[in-house]
Formats: C-alpha cells, sequence, structure tokens
C-alpha cells in the first residue's frame, strides 16, 4: 500500500516537474542578502522583482522563479559555494546576481564548468568577462566611467592634477587605471594614489583624506564602493574643508548613489560624477521605472544603478527565455544575447556582441540643490561607450 | 611651518580617533578585569546606543546632545536587564562558553537590528556648531575632531575622579584586585556587577553615537569594530581606566599616521604591532604585572 502510494506520488511528481519545466525557468541569484553588503542585494533584488512585475505581458508564458542563495561577504569563497550549490543542488538555468568583483572572479571557474549563462548585475572589475565565456554583464565595467571621466577632468574641468584614493580591491585599482590613462593621455598629471582599506569595512577616511589634501590637487578622484563608504567619503571631504581649499571631488557614481544622496544633503552639492544611470536621468522609461519603484516600495525610497543593474539583467533574461522558448541552452542563450538591444532606463544599452560587455550612454552630472532637494544635473552626455580596457586590451583585459 | 601644521593635523585626527576607541572600549575593560568575562557582545551594546541615539533624532526630533544621554540610559538599562537574566548565569563557567554566548548574543543583535531597522547605514546628523572647520590659530581643522578631544578629556577625568575619589570607584578597584578578598569585606559583588556592565554598556552607547561621524552606524557594527576594542583592551591591560586611556590614544594616532603616510600597508601594520607588544608585554603596556 505504502509503496503504491510512494510511486503514485513520484510518478505525480516527475510529471510536474516535466510540465513545470516547459515553462519554468528557474533563475538562481547569487547576492549578499545578509552582512555588509545586504543593502545592495536588496537593492539588486528588487530590480529584478520589478522587472517581472511591470512586464508580466513580455514574461508570458513563462514563469522565472528566483531560487536565492546569500553569499554574504566579498571574500569569494563564500560566493563560491553558493553558485556551485545553485547549480549542482537547486539545477537552475541561469546564474544571476554578483555584487562584488571577487566574488565574480572566484565564481568564474564554477561558472564555466557549470555551462551555465551567468548573468553579472553589478560586480564591475572589467576584466572579469574574459574569466569565463558564459558571463554577460548588465551593470559596468570600472573603466565605462573611470576613462570617460579622465577625459572628462582634462577637457572639460580643466583640472592639471589630481589625486586618487581607492578602496583597495580590483574595482578599485582598476578605476585609478582607467582614470590614470585617459586622464594623463589628455594633458593631466596624477601626483599621488591612495589606497584606503579594504571593501569589507568603511575606514576612518580622515587620514587618507588629510593626505590627499595636504598635496593641492586640482582634483580629489575617489573610487569606493557605494553605499556606506560613499556616504563617509562625502561627509569627511565636507568635514575637512577640502572644497574651501579648492579641491574638487570627482568620482563615478558611486560616491553618490541615490540610496545616500538625500542623506548627505548640501555636503554632496559640487560634487562631479561620470556614471551610468542616477534616477533623476531624464528619459520616458526612467520615469515609469521610478514612479513603480516608489509605488512598490515606498514613497521615501529610490531605485539607484545597481536596481537598474538588476532590473536590465532580468529583462536579458526575460528576453533568452523568450527566444529560446524556455529551453535556456548555453549557447543558445549567449547567440540570442549578443547585440542584444533594450530601452533602459540609463537610456538605449546593448550587449557587445565581441566581449559580452554592456554598452551604454555615459552622463556627467552634477550634484546641485533643487526644490530642497539634492538633484543631480546632467551636464555631459557620451553615447554607446565600450569597455575601454576590453577595447584598448589593457593588461588582464587583453586575455582572450 | 608646513611641517608643524602637517604633524598637527596628524595628532588632531589621531587623538580624536583614539577618543571614540577610549569611550567605547573603557566599559570592556573594566568589566572583563572585574568579572573576568569576555564580552564580545560589548560591541553590539555600542551598535545598539548609537541607533538608539541616531533613531531618537530623526524620528523624535531629540537634540544631539539629550539623545546622547538617551542612548546612555536605554543601552544602560537593556544592557542592566541583560546582565542579570543571561550574562550571570555564565560568570562561573569556561571562557568558552562564554565566548560562545556573547557572540551568539552579537549575531542575535545584528540580525534584529537589520530586521526593524533595516541593513542601510543609519545617518547621524551632527548640529551646525559641530560641522565645518574651526580656527585654532595655526590650522584649522575639522571642529568635530577638536569637540570629540574635549569630551573625552572630560570623560576620562570623570571617570578618573569617580574611580579614584569615590567608594564605587575603590569597591570596584577592590574587586579588580582581589575579588574574593573584596567579598569577604563585604562589598556586595552582584550588585556591583550589574552597576558597572550598565554603566560600561552606556558608555559604549556613548562612543557608538559619538563616533558615527567617523564610523558609521549600521548591524554589522558590532562585529567590525570589535577588533580594534580588543586591541585596546589588550594593549591597555584589564579594568585600567588610564591604562586604556593612554591605549586608546597610542593606537588611533599610530593608526593615523601610518594610514596617512604609509597607505599601502597602513591598515595592516596596526596588527603587528599589536602582535609585537602582546609579545613583548601580555599583560598590556599599561596593565599591572599579574601574579
Amino acid at each position: 500500500m505504502i509503496k503504491r502510494i510512494i510511486a503514485i506520488a513520484a510518478a505525480a511528481l516527475a510529471l510536474g516537474l516535466t510540465s513545470a519545466h516547459a515553462q519554468e525557468v528557474k533563475v538562481g541569484v547569487a547576492l549578499p542578502y545578509t552582512g555588509i553588503g545586504a543593502e545592495f542585494a536588496q537593492l539588486v533584488d528588487r530590480g529584478m522583482e520589478l522587472y517581472l512585475k511591470l512586464n508580466p505581458d513580455k514574461v508570458k508564458p513563462y514563469k522565472l522563479t528566483l531560487i536565492r542563495r546569500d553569499v554574504k561577504d566579498p571574500s569569494g569563497a563564500n560566493a563560491k559555494i553558493a553558485v556551485q550549490e545553485l547549480l549542482t543542488q537547486d539545477n537552475v538555468d541561469v546564474l544571476a546576481g554578483w555584487i562584488y568583483s571577487p566574488n565574480a572572479i572566484a565564481s568564474a571557474p564554477i561558472v564555466t564548468a557549470g555551462k551555465k549563462l551567468a548573468v553579472i548585475m553589478n560586480a564591475g572589475t572589467a576584466h572579469i568577462t574574459n574569466l569565463s565565456p558564459y558571463y554577460v554583464r548588465t551593470s559596468i565595467s570600472m573603466w565605462h566611467a573611470g576613462y570617460a571621466l579622465g577625459e572628462a577632468a582634462a577637457k572639460i574641468l580643466n583640472a592639471k592634477t589630481a589625486v586618487v584614493g581607492y578602496t583597495d580591491f580590483p574595482p578599485g585599482k582598476d578605476s585609478l587605471a582607467a582614470f590614470k590613462r585617459s586622464f594623463e593621455a589628455n594633458g593631466g598629471k596624477v601626483i599621488d594614489e591612495i589606497p584606503m582599506g579594504g571593501a569589507g569595512a568603511v575606514p576612518d577616511f580622515t587620514p587618507f583624506f588629510q593626505r590627499a589634501k595636504d598635496k593641492k590637487p586640482d582634483l580629489f578622484f575617489v573610487f569606493v564602493p557605494a553605499g556606506d563608504h560613499a556616504a563617509a567619503v562625502v561627509k569627511t571631504y565636507a568635514a575637512l574643508g577640502m572644497r574651501e581649499a579648492g579641491i574638487k571631488l570627482i568620482g563615478p557614481g558611486d560616491i553618490t548613489q541615490d540610496t545616500k544622496l538625500q542623506a548627505m544633503g548640501a555636503a554632496a552639492v559640487g560634487l562631479i560624477t561620470m556614471h551610468h544611470y542616477h534616477a533623476d536621468l531624464d528619459n520616458p522609461e526612467n520615469k515609469r521605472f521610478v514612479e513603480a519603484w516608489k509605488k512598490e516600495y515606498g514613497a521615501n525610497t529610490t531605485p539607484d544603478f545597481m536596481a537598474v543593474g538588476g532590473y536590465d539583467g532580468m529583462a536579458a533574461i526575460v528576453h533568452i527565455a523568450q527566444a529560446l522558448k524556455g529551453k535556456i541552452e548555453v549557447d543558445a542563450a549567449l547567440e540570442a544575447l549578443k547585440g542584444w538591444k533594450f530601452a533602459s532606463p540609463r537610456g538605449p544599452i546593448m550587449i557587445d556582441p565581441v566581449t559580452r560587455d554592456i554598452v551604454m550612454n555615459e552622463y556627467l552630472s552634477e550634484a546641485v540643490m533643487k526644490d530642497g532637494r539634492v538633484f543631480q544635473k546632467v551636464i555631459g552626455k557620451i553615447d554607446g561607450v565600450k569597455d575601454a580596457c576590453k577595447e584598448q586590451k589593457i593588461g588582464p583585459c587583453a586575455s582572450k | 611651518m608646513i611641517f608643524g601644521v602637517d604633524f598637527a593635523s596628524m595628532l588632531l585626527g589621531g587623538v580624536a580617533a583614539g577618543m571614540v576607541l577610549f569611550i567605547v572600549s573603557v566599559g570592556l575593560s573594566v568589566t572583563m578585569g572585574l568579572m573576568g568575562f569576555v564580552n564580545l557582545a560589548h560591541g553590539g551594546f555600542a551598535m545598539l546606543g548609537g541607533y538608539a541615539i541616531a533613531l531618537a533624532m530623526k524620528h523624535w526630533g531629540f537634540s544631539f546632545v539629550t539623545a546622547l544621554v538617551f542612548g546612555f540610559v536605554l543601552t544602560a538599562a537593556v544592557s542592566a536587564v541583560l546582565e542579570r537574566a543571561l550574562y550571570a548565569r555564565l560568570y562561573g563557567a569556561d571562557e568558552l562558553d562564554q565566548v560562545l554566548f556573547t557572540i551568539g548574543l552579537v549575531f542575535m543583535m545584528i540580525a534584529s537590528v537589520t530586521l526593524l531597522v533595516g541593513p542601510e547605514n543609519q545617518p547621524l546628523t551632527l548640529p551646525p556648531f559641530l560641522r565645518g572647520q574651526i580656527n585654532l590659530g595655526i590650522i584649522q581643522y575639522r571642529a568635530y575632531s577638536v569637540a570629540l578631544i574635549a569630551i573625552g578629556i572630560v570623560i576620562v577625568s570623570v571617570l578618573w575622579l569617580g574611580f579614584e575619589r569615590t567608594r564605587l570607584g575603590a569597591q570596584i578597584r577592590a574587586a579588580v584586585d582581589n575579588r574574593r578578598m573584596a567579598e569577604s569585606l563585604g562589598i556586595n559583588i552582584a550588585r556591583l556587577f550589574t552597576i558597572t556592565f550598565a554603566f560600561g554598556s552606556g558608555m559604549a552607547a556613548l562612543g557608538g553615537g559619538l563616533g558615527a561621524e567617523f564610523l558609521g552606524l549600521d548591524p554589522q557594527y558590532a562585529l567590525k569594530y570589535l577588533v580594534y576594542f580588543l586591541i585596546v583592551v589588550a594593549v591597555g591591560g584589564l579594568g585600567r581606566v588610564s591604562g586604556v586611556f593612554w591605549a586608546a590614544l597610542l593606537i588611533g594616532v599610530l593608526d593615523f599616521a601610518l594610514k596617512k603616510y604609509v597607505p599601502q600597508g597602513g591598515t595592516a601594520f596596526i596588527y603587528a604591532l599589536s602582535i609585537l607588544l602582546l609579545l613583548w608585554r601580555p599583560q598590556g603596556l599599561f596593565g599591572a604585572r599579574s601574579a
């Protein structure tokens, strides 16, 4: 009797699984849901969810199931385990996530061995996409903003000297290299490079900033991870009187992350950033996106570039689900994504068919006060920016 | 002159950072010295206090100073309850049990705050008179750092007087030096423990609020600065207010100077230095040589 019940149950389960399989796409999400990256994980996660909620007609008839695994920290080790479990225990069809570059770097061999498409939604170290043929990136390369800003710093801001302060982990070094290369190619000079602690904890920035101030540069270029690092940077910059000393603070948009910007208040005014997204961008897709976000998650919340990385990443996954009719096979998925175009809240984007990295606009913005809030005013725009590191085959970007 | 300004800015920055370390760590040192209890949840009390202060300012419009008092009182009260209900059961237990218990408590604190308030950093807005720069004659410096140094000096003076000149202070010193003797002289050790524990946690809360400008404030605070607090206590010696004070200043200034002048390795130097120091003097730089 019991045997028969088990047999029937097993049959039913098998049936259920196969019928579900045709319609269901399992997306394995590796994000730091707890620990220092928890806030970022929430942003990317909400971005993914919001795409699914806003576009039910585009998702039909498929059902995208998110299977979440916590990667905890930027160490790489835990992310590797999480990705392996998603592949071997949860049998996911597609992988997604990655806030921190060290995690994406550590996961690369597993992704390659698992032969599943992996959509990077944040991690920005340039050469990551070279580490596995199955990585596709819908966020950024550090070179997008860093390289563009180096040129803008010399040509638009007319700066001669700069000090670079960076968080001492792969994207920080990348950002330094990108900025330095284009700034010096355009006649500027980087007079000091200051590593400012790791990504795992926010340091007290005072000693590093004091050093930068003593060097009296025209510009202080800072790359730190968005979030609490960024909030501390802006605070320290204001408290040390660097603005009064005539030193402009510039950097990729991590330092003016939308979620932190209003809390920075007047201290943020005058910051100049190069980035591919902020919530104040004026285009119809972004208006719709921001409005839907506030409706879904609260009027006091705001999406930011991380949320857009998740949103666009989910759009890419839905695109391949449709293109491959729900049966995700990695080589076909890559073919379907190469040259894929999408009207993102950040403006038009495309996946570069050669590098599997993103091609997008970069916006030069200045933080100003408008209607009692900090507003990011676009003062320059560069269309269709590719990852300069891979374009010019620099360092580790040259392989493959 | 340029060197003088450079040096002064380094000293001010380092001393201010040291003051925060002192305010948070002093409670840890005293409770450790007094009870021999390794309270790894001490950073958790600093975090809870910081949150109480930040949230009171944000949601109930408390002024910075009122919020600091509120944070102190609330955290002291909460910790007194925890001490009676939980810690007291483990005073006789193995050190491993104590460590496991307190580290578990830290995780629960982190998880509760993440759940109730959220994972994000809590901005703490300073009153206008503490923002910006202040002119000190030879240099302009961050007003808040200068204020912190002043506050730190006041606190250490009050604590020192309290320790050296009051009956309660004498009882605590007696219990640190020889607990059994103190007990047989009729000092109510259990009551003393609760009072010092609550006071130490209250100080941690104060440090959490005062230090938020430099160290930020998020649920992970409870763990991420614990190493620094423990280094200060280890270097300063257990149960010594003045020891902790000098150790905190030393570490604050050294850490600041190394980060400023040798940023390439500055963040690691402080750990290497602590190891060397403890190899040389296991009882701490300012600790009494134990029998």
